[in-house]
């Protein structure tokens, strides 16, 4: 016999989530024994790059944009953000081209792949309003090439390259946060679907 | 064997073993290894700032290029006045087949080169006679006229040049322009140009926009691009600055740029756009495109990457 509490939405929602995401299953102790190839590594190496990336970006953000062409520490600390986002690149590439030849959205897992492809283009355009930001030369000569492009489009209309105010913005917060956010549903995705199976010899078989 | 199962749909069901996993120290090895790395390329290899360039830099380095420039803001052939939305109405800018994408957006960030470049920065200066008559004179000219100054002034922009501080010209019958562009480019060179442009009248500004156009409009700008392998035709805009890997990821976007037909089509980069959108909506649906999502299985890398299992 149901009670009140049966039907509270938070009591409604705990069991949702407790049956969808088990702790075993978002901590998980084991995993299947196909789970042994170093293009397992991409995605994790993907997430540290993200966290380092997000880490350096919260140092350059102390001491606000102009810090990185007064100091040398804070020159320092530009390259750390730098590099850790062409490592973030270099793995989400090869964790992309890795799923896609596992075929990696079988038995349920469309969606692991959807958000992962839009985590992507996200991030894509995080880093170019990184570009756009750095009020330098580079700055200068990409926002006015890229002002076409988005321009010819109608999107230049509302999102103006040339203006650094707002680029700076996008790029340090409502990108990030979608980036982020995206990233947090991928994974919990790829926890709650498991990692996909190889391929069966035979359509059908049990592996 | 199941009848419906869809090899590139439905996954097997797996009843091997389980290995030890071990997340959380995963998780941590990797933050460290990346880390690690991070600081040994930031170390070695550092990251590039070259300083950015200013209306005074240009107006320094060659006063002649931003004087032709200025007139060409006044008589509409820059690419600015010429561009159409989001900045005027000067064009129905690219086109997508019937598409009009840009005007249907409209001009949200209106720019008139010759009110914003040339006659608004010159009222910001300080009281000057010769200015100030040349100014009065313009606003009180009829459009045919201020056209006809104009135009007298542009057919000797050929023979224009800077000597003794000055912009010194052949033209006649050009009325106040010889003023405005002589004192628009020394207003340039003093860099007194460059905080016009930014502020507005404001105190605070960070849009970049109307001396980043400027800047755009006259070669100077470019000609640094070039030297650094930074223009369109150089695949410009995956690149930064000297060595550096730049926005490799958008290899594909500035790959476009550089076949046919885009590399000589006046729409290029709404189609670049377009085809981009594209194939991005493609990646995104693999799983529900037939053909598309069987590539994998019958590629067969998969056997690569799994080779363990299969061996057993």
């Amino acid at each position: 016999m149901s009670t009140d509490i049966d039907h509270q939405w938070t009591t409604r929602l705990r069991r949702k989530v407790a049956g969808k995401l088990p702790p075993e299953k978002l901590l998980p102790d084991t995993q299947p024994s196909y789970v042994s190839s170093w293009i397992y590594v991409f995605g994790v190496t993907t997430m540290s790059a993200l966290a380092v990336v997000i880490g350096t970006g919260f140092l350059l953000s102390l001491r606000g944009p102009q810090w990185w062409h007064e100091s040398s520490v804070g020159h320092f600390v530009n390259s750390l953000h730098l590099w850790s986002v062409e490592i973030f690149f270099f793995a989400m590439v090869v964790h992309l081209w890795g799923k896609f030849f596992m075929g990696a959205w079988r038995g349920g897992r469309t969606a692991t792949w959807m958000t992962g492809v839009v985590t992507f283009l996200a991030s894509i355009a995080t880093a170019f309003t990184g570009y756009a930001s750095q009020s330098n030369f580079d700055s200068q000569w990409i926002t006015t090439q890229a002002k076409d492009g988005i321009n010819s489009t109608g999107a230049g209309a509302f999102f103006n390259v040339l203006n650094l105010g707002q680029m700076l913005m996008w790029h340090i917060v409502l990108l990030p946060l979608a980036a982020v956010i995206l990233t947090a549903l991928h994974v919990l995705l790829v926890r709650i679907k498991g990692v996909v199976p190889p391929y069966a010899d035979k359509a059908g078989e049990a592996l | 064997m199941s009848k419906s199962f869809r090899p590139d749909v439905d996954a097997p069901e797996w009843k091997g073993g389980h290995s030890p996993y071990d997340i959380i120290k995963e998780g941590t090895i990797a933050l460290v290894v990346v880390g690690l790395l991070t600081i040994i390329l930031a170390t070695l290899f550092g990251s590039p700032d070259d300083h950015e360039i200013t209306l005074k830099n240009w107006a320094n380095a060659t006063p002649v290029d931003f004087a032709t420039t200025a007139i060409n803001e006044m008589n509409g052939t820059t690419t600015t006045a010429g561009y159409g939305a989001p900045y005027n109405t000067a064009s129905d800018g690219q086109k997508l087949g019937p598409l009009t994408l840009a005007k249907w957006a409209g001009v949200r960030i209106p720019v008139n080169t010759e009110r914003d470049f040339v006659i608004r920065p010159l009222e910001s200066l300080p009281y000057n006679a010769q200015l100030s008559s040349a100014l009065t004179t313009w606003k009180s000219a009829s459009s045919s006229q201020r056209t006809t100054w104009v135009n007298n002034y542009t057919k000797a922009d050929a023979k224009l040049a800077y000597t003794n501080g000055q912009v010194v010209s052949t033209a006649t019958d050009a009325g106040p322009v010889p003023v405005f562009i002589n004192d628009l480019t020394n207003m340039a060179r003093s860099g007194a140009l460059d905080t016009a442009l930014v502020s507005g009248g404001n105190f605070f500004s960070t849009d970049y926009t109307k001396p980043l156009l400027f800047l755009s409009d006259g070669s100077y700008l470019a000609d640094l691009a070039q030297k650094q392998h930074l223009l369109g035709s150089q695949w410009g805009m995956m690149n930064e600055t000297n060595s550096y890997p730049g926005q490799a990821w958008l290899w594909l976007y500035t790959f476009w740029y550089q076949v046919s037909p885009f590399s000589t089509s006046a729409n290029a980069d709404v189609q670049v756009w377009a085809t981009m959108m594209l194939l991005s909506v493609i990646m995104f649906l693999v799983p529900v495109i037939p053909g598309l999502r069987a590539l994998p299985r019958k590629l067969k890398v998969y056997r690569l990457i799994w080779r363990e299992h299969y061996r057993k």
